[in-house]
């Protein structure tokens, strides 16, 4: 047995560990691996989400189990100090020594910070790691709560630099972005496309500064700003470094690698060091005297030194390495591929410039107007993928190249199909899938979604950018097949929920027999008949009490089912606000059924321990209370949580309880594919945690920002921003139409966050249903949810009302006696079931 | 005690029959749902499905937590077979032979159920 040890944890670490354990012959190999940060390998491609959801779980490129699944010892938290190249040996910063038969280094890079004066000050980071964001968000918040309009500004305009612009934008500071060079992203932009980008980021609130030379950093011990020249002075609170990465070469170096001038450990295309046991891949590895600072060269590194361990020795690395890339900047669509600068003596430009909508297309064509070199893509990159895979494959281009770029007449795709592609283009580079490998895991291993497709063959698992494509594909692939994939909802129902509320709501059904009857077979089961009774709910607010024995068991009895078949009780608390006189009627109430209470976690109060012919006598008292139903039995609104806003509490910036209660008593009731539960903060402290939750509006300067598709429960998920600063009336028109959207496209038993998460599009493509109103349907939303409003009515006040209901409510059917299996034990000073055996 | 309840049942074949229990008029059984009649110490659920023109009787308690709930349980068919599901964890049983259709929980009893000048009996063997 050998051993291979790896040193870093970083993306390009991890995938040499995957690509390892993937290969059969890995049983003749011992795995450890070192991390100096504190978890395992995460996704810095995508840092700056960690802006948005503050999920470092998120990120993750797979959990320690996995390490521990496959057989890898791994270390995090432990740098390695140094290496005894005669022995064999590492040393880690702890002190402990291990012998490896091959060594990999994947130390990666660190952000370069440049020698400038004052770099040391409070203030002053580094955008890198989870740790640095940690850092810079606990420092805003302190800013934020001394001063109102603190500024930040990110020293360097590069790919990076502008990530962390995003970073600071999402922390709620003023951005400044300064640059060294006269224009944006100097290594991948020319000159004209540079200045769109500029347009663009100015037009969403950047500042930008270029050509600025930084000679000091201002400010006693805390930085207070920026000197360029001798008047030029730019005032901020904070400054991100993103200057660019320096190779983490110091192990190397130390223990006698060779290394570039610039840095990095040399490596041949084996990726061997100048010590045959020793390889370096990733950004610390100097190949063909270039740094790749890139995902996709840094995996195929990773590919080929494990072949090369293995003794797969014919894998070696690529002459050329395609730098092309496809990102979103801030929103805005920033790409280049190929040679983006080319001079004019090797080929000609086609550039399509449009500065009103911050359009810039280039591409370069050799002389004979034959093939493709390269090009720039800024505003809009939906031809990327195309373009790209035109270039890597020398696909002939139109007689009139111009056709790639310009918009066709009906404002469609303007060139080619992904299908037209040949079988060996390579549509992922991240994980270099092939379009055959897409088409072949359609068509011969039955995969029939894009998740399947990924899972099997890794493809889009990467940047993601080619999830167009990859989706094309395997769309075509299947329409090639003559499948139509299809959700059905069980044996009785062909078709899909959405399906089936559209005839629901257009042949105007109101019995589920009915329904039955013309549009399914057999006698229904538990899985369509309460779908069946939520689409009645949805669509024409039919309480449970009309068709009783189709809903859910909870349902149909108005209350939640508990271990011994005892049932509790909830009223609706609007907003968790309740005074002592309900209070004390509650308490009352409880006492007299000797019910068990408890405050639930969403601010009411639960009583639990009634019998079933207990509910009416006691709703009947809740009632008379002024009490309603809380509907915590159902598939519907359950609360809208809220902290106690700007009546009360002093950093409150707006009436959170009063906005709480007037968004419950809007939406109760209504009942939807799963549970839904909304929230309202006061301020972005968030007490009323409204990111965790269905729908959450938090009040900030200036208006409300709104919030969906979060939940807590067994896959948390932190809500998105769906708009900024709005008012009260526009917040509740935007939500009435995502959750009436929600509630007509989601599958059964969907909450908001599974839906977004399949949502074709994501968040934008819900933007622009409910803002942009992109399907020419928020008229028909903004109605139907108003009739649901409108429509309302308290079923338990129907049932207590409604004898032949009320009937339902005994234990048998033939006899008045009470059911005598039920027992309860002593619970401190209350009651519980007895434990189950 | 409570695990003893569960010898109260036993599956009872129509030709075992040597007590018709009048237990209630059918009007107070829900179309396509269930209630629970109580017959000396026993708890029996019934259900009248409709849609079968068709009724079924089998034991209230629900082997699993040993629960007594099956009458509250939504009824329906899983390929041609009657079945009730359990309001607590949704485990199904076939109503002809009260089989555990989702898993491999032991069966459940069975009783045998006729309907005369509109009112319910169920089939016991003591």
């Amino acid at each position: 047995m050998k051993t291979v040890i790896v040193v870093g944890n970083g993306m390009v670490g991890y995938k040499f560990c995957e690509k390892f354990v993937a290969k059969e012959t890995n049983k003749d190999f011992k795995l450890i691996v070192f991390g100096d940060e504190p978890r395992p390998a995460y996704d810095r491609v995508h840092l700056s989400e960690f802006f948005e959801n503050k999920d470092a779980k998120a990120l993750e490129m797979a959990p320690a189990e996995w390490y521990i699944k496959n057989n890898i010892e791994l270390y995090t938290n432990e740098r390695i100090a140094d290496i005894n190249r005669q022995e064999k040996t590492i040393t880690t910063a702890k002190n402990r020594d291990f012998t490896y038969d091959y060594l990999v280094l994947a130390t990666g890079s660190a952000a370069f910070v440049p020698p400038i004066k004052g770099v040391e000050k409070e203030g002053v980071f580094v955008y890198r790691t989870i740790e640095d964001l940690e850092g810079m968000l606990a420092y805003a918040a302190k800013l934020k709560s001394t001063k109102s309009n603190a500024k930040a500004a990110v020293l360097g305009g590069g790919l990076l630099g502008l990530e962390a612009g995003k970073a600071v934008m999402d922390m709620g500071l003023e951005p400044h972005i300064v640059e060294f060079a006269p224009k944006l992203m100097p290594r991948q932009l020319d000159s004209r496309s540079s200045q769109v980008l500029q347009l663009k980021l100015e037009s969403i609130g950047l500042h930008i500064h270029l050509g600025k030379a930084t000679n000091q950093i201002l400010g006693d011990k805390v930085i207070t700003g920026m000197e360029f020249g001798e008047d030029d002075v730019l005032d901020v609170d904070m400054l991100i470094i993103s200057a660019g990465i320096r190779p983490r070469d110091e192990l190397g170096k130390a223990c006698g690698l060779e290394i570039g001038v610039r840095g990095g450990i040399v490596v041949n295309n084996k990726m061997q060091t100048s010590d045959e046991n020793i390889y370096a891949i990733g950004e610390i590895a100097l190949y063909n005297q270039m740094i790749y600072g890139l995902v996709a060269p840094g995996y195929e590194m990773a590919t080929v030194a494990v072949d090369q361990i293995i003794g797969n020795t014919n894998n070696i690395m690529s002459k050329s390495i395609d730098m092309s890339t496809k990102l979103k900047l801030i929103g805005v669509d920033v790409a280049s591929f190929g040679d983006p600068f080319m001079p004019a003596t090797k080929g000609h430009s086609v550039i399509f410039e449009n500065k009103t909508q911050h359009l810039y297309k280039r591409i370069n064509v050799s002389l004979d107007g034959k093939k493709l070199l390269g090009g720039i893509l800024v505003g809009d990159a939906t031809d990327y993928s195309m373009l790209h895979q035109i270039y890597l494959n020398g696909m002939p281009i139109p007689s009139d190249p111009s056709q790639l770029i310009l918009p066709a007449g009906d404002g469609t795709a303007s060139f080619g199909s992904a299908m037209d592609l040949p079988d060996t283009a390579v549509v992922c580079s991240c994980e270099a899938v092939t379009k055959g490998q897409v088409c072949c895991s359609v068509k011969d291993d039955g995969n029939e979604t894009v998740k399947d497709v990924a899972k099997a063959t890794k493809a889009t698992t990467g940047c993601g950018g080619c999830k167009p494509m990859v989706t094309d594909l395997v769309n075509e692939t299947l329409k090639s097949l003559g499948k139509v994939v299809k959700e059905r909802i069980c044996e009785h129902f062909d078709y899909s929920r959405q399906e089936l509320y559209d005839i629901v709501k257009m042949k105007n059904i109101k019995d589920y027999d009915e329904l039955l009857d013309t549009h399914g077979k057999g006698n229904g089961c538990e899985v369509c008949k309460p779908l069946a009774a939520s689409l009645f709910a949805s669509i024409f607010n039919e309480t449970a009490n009309k068709q009783d024995t189709i809903q859910d068991s909870n349902d149909r009895y108005l209350a939640n089912i508990q271990r011994n078949g005892t049932y509790s009780v909830v009223p609706r608390v609007a907003g968790g606000e309740i005074s002592p006189k309900q209070m004390i009627a509650m308490g009352r109430i409880a006492q007299k059924y000797d019910l068990y209470t408890k405050i639930t976690g969403g601010q009411r109060i639960d009583m639990f321990g009634a019998k079933l012919h207990e509910l009416p006598l006691i709703w009947e008292e809740l009632i008379a209370e002024g009490f309603e139903t809380g509907q915590a039995y159902g598939k519907s609104l359950r609360t809208v949580k809220s902290c106690v806003g700007s009546t009360w509490c002093r950093y409150g910036m707006d009436e959170s309880v009063s906005f709480a209660i007037e968004i419950e008593n809007r939406y109760k009731g209504i009942r939807s594919p799963h549970k839904f539960k909304g929230g309202v903060s006061g301020c972005i402290r968030e007490c009323a945690e409204a990111r965790g939750k269905d729908f959450g509006f938090i009040a900030v300067e200036g208006g409300w920002n709104i919030y969906i598709c979060g939940n807590g429960g067994a896959t948390p998920k932190h809500a998105v921003l769906l708009a900024e600063k709005v008012d009260k009336k526009t917040a509740i028109t935007y939500v009435d139409r995502f959750l009436m959207y929600y509630i007509q496209t989601a599958q059964p038993l969907m909450r908001t966050a599974a839906w977004l998460d399949k949502l074709e599009g994501g968040i934008d493509y819900v933007k622009d249903v409910v803002i942009n109103d992109c399907l020419g349907i928020v008229d028909q939303l903004d109605k139907d949810m108003q009739h649901l409003v409108d429509t309302y009515k308290c079923e338990w006040k129907e049932a207590v009302e409604t004898p032949e209901i009320r009937a339902k409510y005994t234990h048998f059917v033939n006899s008045t006696e009470e059911d005598e299996n039920i027992e309860f034990v002593a619970l401190r000073d209350q009651k519980m079931p007895a434990p189950w055996v | 005690m409570i695990t003893s309840i569960l010898k109260e049942y036993s599956p009872t074949a129509l030709n075992q029959v040597t007590t018709w229990f009048k237990a209630a008029k059918t009007s107070k059984f829900p179309k396509n749902g269930g209630a629970c009649v109580k017959y000396k110490n026993k708890q029996i659920a019934v259900f009248n499905f409709t849609r079968e023109g068709k009724w079924y009787a089998c034991q209230n308690l629900c082997p699993h937590k040993m629960e007594m709930v099956l009458s509250r349980g939504m009824i329906g068919e899983d390929m041609g077979t009657p079945k009730v599901a359990c309001p607590l964890h949704k485990n199904t049983f076939s109503l002809e032979t009260g089989e555990n259709l989702n898993g491999t929980l032991d069966a459940i009893a069975t009783y045998p159920v006729k309907i005369e000048d509109g009112f319910v009996y169920i089939g016991f063997s003591e």
